[in-house]
C-alpha cells in the first residue's frame, strides 16, 4: 500500500471545521493542531501539543461527559497509530456523539516526514471497522471531504482524509495546557464543577 | 462510610461521595469488586481500556467535559502511563488513579517484580502524588482524602493498594 493523498491539509481542515457552532474539537499533536488553529482559533478547540496517542481518548471522555454535544477529534495518522487500541475502546464504549477525522499523509511530518504505517501496510479505516466502528469513510477529493462534514457532526464516524505530504508553515495555537483547559471549561460552562 | 462494609465497598462509596461518574480500567483481580460495582451502577460509566495510558487521556477528557473520572490499574500498567501523565501535569488537571500492587508480597510471578518495585518512584518522577494503603481499615479514608486532594487541588494523585491488602494471587491451588 502507498498513500497517494493529494488533498491540501489546510483546505481539508477548513472544510471540516467550517461554521463550527458549538462543536467540541480535540486535535492531535503536530500539524492537525496547526491546521485547526489556522481554520480559526476558538475556546472550544482543545489542542494537544503532546500526549501522543491520546487525542481520541480525550474525545471519548468529553463525549461521555457531554452526551448532548458533538465531539470531533481531528488528528494525524502517526498520532492515531500510537493510540490504535483506543479505536477498540471507543467502539466498545459506543459513544454516539463522537467522531474522528484523521488527516492521513502517511508520514511522521514533525520529525522529518518518515513514512508511517499507513503508507506501508495499514488502512486505519479498516482497522476502525474491525474494532467495531459501524461507519467509516475515506475521502480522496474535496467533494468527498465536503460530504464528511455533516456526517462528522451527526454520526459516530471514523473518517480518513488522504492529504498530500507537504509541510506547510506552522500556524501555532496557544500551547499553555492550563490555559487551553480552563478556557475550554469556561466556554462549556463547567468551570465551577 | 459504614465500617461494617468490606473495604472494597467502602472504596466504591468513597468514589461516589467524591462525585466520580466515569471509571476506566484495565482489569485486575484486586479491582474486581469496583469494576463490577461500576458496571452495575446506572450513574457510573465504566469503560474498559486496551492499555492504561488511554485512561489518563480519558480522565482529562472527562474533566474538560465537566465530570470526574478515576483510573483503575495494576502496578504493571503504571509504566505504560508515563508520557501521558504530561497531560494532566501541563493542563493543571486533577487525576486520580487506584493502583493494585503486584510483585511485593508473596508474589509467584517474577515478571511482576520489576515494575512493582519501580511503581512508587516512577509515579513520583512523573509528578504524581503517591499515597499507599496497607490496611483494610485505612483504604476508604485514603481514597476519599486522595480524591479531595486530586480534584480540589487539581493535581495527579495515585493511591497504591498493597499486595498484602488485596491478597497475593494464587497460581497453584
Amino acid at each position: 500500500m502507498r498513500n497517494d493523498g493529494t488533498l491540501d491539509r489546510r483546505a481539508v481542515a477548513a472544510a471540516l471545521l467550517r461554521d463550527p457552532g458549538d462543536l467540541l474539537v480535540v486535535t492531535g499533536l503536530g500539524a492537525p493542531s496547526y491546521d485547526a488553529s489556522a481554520a480559526g482559533d476558538r475556546p472550544l478547540n482543545f489542542y494537544l501539543w503532546g500526549a501522543m496517542g491520546g487525542a481520541a481518548m480525550v474525545g471519548l471522555g468529553i463525549a461521555l461527559a457531554q452526551p448532548s454535544r458533538r465531539v470531533l477529534v481531528l488528528t494525524g495518522d502517526g498520532e492515531m497509530l500510537m493510540g490504535m487500541g483506543s479505536l477498540a475502546t471507543i467502539a466498545a464504549a459506543a459513544a454516539p456523539n463522537l467522531a474522528i477525522a484523521v488527516l492521513d499523509n502517511a508520514r511522521f511530518g514533525e520529525t522529518g516526514s518518515q513514512h508511517s504505517h499507513t503508507g506501508l501496510t495499514t488502512d486505519l479505516a479498516a482497522v476502525a471497522a474491525a474494532c467495531g466502528w459501524h461507519a467509516t469513510a475515506t475521502a480522496r477529493d474535496m467533494d468527498e471531504v465536503a460530504a464528511l462534514r455533516p456526517r462528522l457532526r451527526s454520526e459516530p464516524l471514523f473518517a480518513v482524509c488522504r492529504i498530500a505530504p507537504d509541510e506547510l508553515p506552522r500556524h501555532l495555537p496557544p500551547r499553555d495546557g492550563a490555559y487551553l483547559a480552563d478556557r475550554f471549561r469556561r466556554a462549556l460552562g463547567v468551570a465551577s464543577d | 462510610m459504614s465500617a461494617s462494609l468490606p473495604w472494597q465497598a467502602q472504596v466504591y462509596a468513597a468514589l461516589k461521595a467524591a462525585r466520580i461518574t466515569q471509571l476506566a480500567y484495565v482489569p485486575d483481580a484486586g479491582h474486581a469488586h469496583l469494576i463490577d460495582a461500576a458496571h452495575a451502577d446506572p450513574d457510573m460509566r465504566a469503560v474498559v481500556l486496551t492499555t492504561e495510558e488511554e485512561g489518563i487521556a480519558f480522565a482529562a477528557g472527562a474533566w474538560l467535559g465537566g465530570q470526574r473520572a478515576v483510573l483503575l490499574m495494576q502496578s504493571s500498567g503504571v509504566g505504560n502511563c508515563i508520557n501521558m501523565l504530561s497531560l494532566p501535569q501541563n493542563c493543571r488537571m486533577p487525576f486520580l488513579t487506584l493502583v493494585t500492587m503486584r510483585g511485593e508480597w508473596a508474589e509467584f510471578n517474577p515478571w511482576q517484580v520489576p515494575m512493582g518495585a519501580a511503581t512508587p518512584s516512577v509515579l513520583v518522577a512523573a509528578g504524581v502524588q503517591v499515597r499507599r494503603a496497607d490496611r483494610a481499615d485505612e483504604v476508604a479514608e485514603m481514597v476519599a482524602a486522595s480524591a479531595a486532594l486530586a480534584f480540589d487541588s487539581a493535581i495527579p494523585v495515585a493511591v497504591l493498594f498493597s499486595q498484602r491488602l488485596i491478597g497475593a494471587k494464587a497460581f497453584v491451588k
